[in-house]
């Protein structure tokens, strides 16, 4: 209860709207001209002396994405979108690439510290000392287009992990890049993806070689800071044979009254017998009490078990941007592959959710888990839609799906949107739904034993969420308790 | 020691109370009976301070302390406590969750100490095992598909943890077969004290037999209609509500 104590009081110190991690960094940065069309593209390339083949990589996609349309099939409404009124490159202006955190502008190392991310390792060894439970954790920050710092590099090393910004990869590793790079999610995948492909700044890039059990967590964090920037970071993880990997990913972004577009892919990659745990909070600003401004998440993520006995688990807590687009799905390929789905979504406001997985069953034996918990208040709209299907090799294939929508007042709406496909007659699917209200009934009963009407809400809301925050790493854990209780915030009457 | 001076509820326009006066002194169990829809229910959920009964006259006092601007927290943590006719469910939060966040709320809000853990443990042991309740139910969430008996016998355990200083225990015979009412007739009656005041609110003198009042209330359309011992029970046991509805109009 200490947990839910701390949220109820944190919550209680903020303004209403406060959206803790609006401000700005004043800090001079690099841009490209506005707009997008080939010399955009190159020039980006350019900007990361990129090799040729990634450059017409880039080139064929932003081609493609011109015969393209934008995806109109979810449930969420927004104007149309001025590409050409966007810049999709920008940088914090600093002569070369930082080449350690030293040479980190201290203005960006104060910004990570005030979103409470320590970069410097020394900080953080010493509060390993301070208390020996602490687990390492190595991060790698994105600011705006480009990766500003990556921690425990050498450390990691040792083991032969290998932890770096994707732009960095393309000069040190490009034969695993090349290799791997839209092997998941293919250029033409689409509308967003396929932008992606062609302006995608950074991002994080990991290998784990064959064997190898990473020695910490990895995390990146990703802020948007510049006025009218798209942020299209890419992040291709790599598990080779027999390895395991837990990655975390943040996202913050200011206060800002217009709408900003964040496109990502992430792909993974699972060999035989790998294991790929991957976690988001995701807490990109969500707009005002209005509706106005907030990030549009148009995000594509999908893992590949590609190996025989893999295993890749998707966990997210999803509270902020104005609209969220994200199915992170898995391709069960491998003979008895598992693919996970954890997700707590929540909206408030004027938010606009449309998420869920899809697991692909390709390969014999493969079995996969879903679980969805949905949270809607104020005027926000929350859809789960999720596809389960199985291909006619894919015998045995199993998978367990429960989706459940807790409703907070009477102005916001859930939806559920399964679909479900089975092309050989051994497949074992189960679906489970539920729709709940938190009653005035249950806040009455809980508030006549002494809790207040916030402290009843935090306390219904995580016993709701419970089953998907204990797949959640500790740190996280605790962060996105936090987290749902300030999103929810004012939605009790 | 709770007082009802002349209170007057209305849910949604429609009048529910309608000059009701009662007083339950300190030690004092008094029992309200009742035909269905006479407003036995409504009185437990106005003292209790749920937000949608509208009070448009007359006050609740509770140890002298007007309630009329406290909410349903603040009149918790002064000592008041409802068994509910219908106790419930909240998945995902375990039993015992619940009840250390209900104890610590209670303690804050009186500027005491929070319970430490192993000494709250101890207590919820004790007071568990007196009332049949395993520990596998103190790890369920909270009456998530427990029986009507089951969630009782919880309702009692939260009142003995929470020790309040007035309790209504609103139509707690309802859903009880005889050996759940047994049980929980006895819990409650281990909790009757010289300092606690019990409003037993009921429609059948069965319960009353279990926990004998001191005194016996007959509420008909909104308000008291007699008052007087334990043997105006047993009348009413023989000769229904029908002569009180008369004796009102």
């Amino acid at each position: 209860m200490a947990a839910v104590q701390e949220t109820v009081d944190k919550v209680r110190t903020l303004d209403v709207d406060a959206y803790k991690y609006g401000f700005t960094t004043d800090i001079e940065s690099e841009k490209a001209p506005k707009g997008l069309n080939e010399d955009i593209v190159r020039f980006i390339s350019a900007k990361k002396n990129e090799p040729e083949w990634l450059t017409d990589w880039r080139l064929d996609a932003f081609r493609r994405w011109r015969t393209m349309a934008e995806p109109k099939w979810a449930r969420v409404h927004y104007p149309p979108i001025d590409y050409q009124d966007l810049y999709y490159y920008a940088a914090p202006k600093t002569a070369e690439g930082p080449k350690s955190l030293d040479e980190v502008d201290p203005e960006l190392l104060r910004t990570y510290e005030k979103l409470g991310i320590p970069l410097r390792e020394q900080e953080i060894l010493a509060g390993v000392q301070a208390d020996p439970n602490a687990r390492k954790v190595a991060v790698d920050a994105v600011f705006d287009s480009v990766s500003v710092a990556t921690t425990f590099k050498a450390e990691l090393a040792k083991a032969g992990v290998i932890f770096c910004p994707i732009s960095e990869a393309v000069q040190t590793h490009p034969e695993l890049v090349k290799k791997y790079l839209g092997s998941v999610v293919p250029v033409t995948d689409n509308y967003f993806a396929t932008l992606n492909s062609a302006v995608f700044s950074d991002g994080s890039f990991v290998y784990i070689p064959p064997g190898v059990r990473c020695p910490m967590e990895l995390s990146t964090y990703f802020r948007i800071n510049e006025r009218n920037t798209g942020q299209f970071e890419r992040t291709l993880i790599i598990a080779d044979k027999g390895s395991y990997v837990s990655y975390l990913e943040g996202c913050t972004a200011p206060q800002r009254d217009e709408n900003q577009l964040h496109a990502a892919v992430v792909e993974l990659i699972a060999m035989e017998d790998a294991e790929i745990k991957y976690s988001t909070v995701q807490n990109w600003y969500p707009g005002d009490s209005e509706g106005k401004g907030g990030i549009y998440n148009f995000v594509t993520k999908r893992g590949d078990c590609r190996g025989d006995r893999s295993k890749i688990s998707w966990t997210q807590v999803e509270t902020g941007s104005a609209i969220t687009w994200k199915y992170p799905s898995c391709i069960l390929r491998g003979e008895s592959s598992r693919g996970e789905f954890y997700s707590i979504a929540i909206s408030n406001g004027y938010q606009q959710v449309d998420s869920g997985t899809k697991m692909l069953h390709l390969g014999a034996n493969t079995s996969s888990r879903v679980i969805s918990k949905g949270i809607s208040a104020g005027h926000s709209q929350n859809t789960y839609r999720g596809q389960i299907s199985a291909h006619r090799k894919a015998k045995n294939a199993r998978n367990f799906t429960n989706c459940d929508s807790l409703l907070i007042g009477n102005s916001c709406g859930a939806h559920t949107v399964p679909y479900i496909e089975a092309k050989n007659s051994s497949a074992v699917f189960e679906h489970e739904a539920t729709t709940s209200k938190i009653s005035d009934d249950q806040l009455f009963y809980c508030m006549q034993r002494g809790l207040s009407a916030e402290e009843a809400t935090a306390l219904i809301v995580n016993g709701f969420v419970r089953d998907v925050l204990q797949q959640l790493p500790m740190e996280f854990a605790v962060e996105a308790q936090k987290l749902i209780a300030i999103s929810l915030e004012g939605s009790v009457g | 020691m709770l007082e009802i001076e002349n209170l007057h509820v209305s849910v949604a326009g429609k009048k529910i109370l309608d000059g009701l006066t009662l007083k339950v002194a300190d030690g004092e169990v008094a029992a309200i009976m009742g035909p269905n829809g006479s407003g036995k229910s409504t009185l437990s959920y106005v003292v209790a301070g749920r937000s949608d009964y509208e009070v448009t006259e007359g006050s609740i006092k509770l140890d002298g302390v007007d309630l009329a601007e406290k909410s349903p927290a603040e009149r918790a943590a002064l000592g008041l406590f409802l068994v509910f006719q219908y106790p419930l469910e909240i998945p995902g939060v375990t039993t015992m969750t619940f009840l250390k966040a209900a104890i610590n709320a209670q303690r804050k809000a009186r500027g005491e100490e929070e319970l430490a853990t192993p000494d709250f443990m101890r207590r919820v042991r004790d007071a568990a095992k007196k009332l049949n309740i395993s520990q596998d139910m103190l790890k369920r969430p909270v009456n998530f598909g427990f029986s009507g008996g089951e969630k009782k016998r919880m309702e009692i355990l939260q009142m003995a943890l929470l020790e309040p200083k007035f309790a209504i225990l609103d139509e707690m015979d309802s859903g009880l077969d005889i050996d759940a009412l047994r049980v929980c007739a006895e819990g409650v009656n281990a909790l009757r004290s010289k300092e606690r005041g019990l409003l037993v609110i009921t429609h059948y003198q069965r319960l009353l037999d279990y926990i004998a009042p001191d005194t016996v209330h007959v509420m008909h359309k909104g308000r008291i209609v007699r008052s007087g011992g334990p043997e105006l029970a047993l009348e009413l046991e023989k000769s229904g509500y029908a002569d009180y509805a008369e004796e009102a109009a």
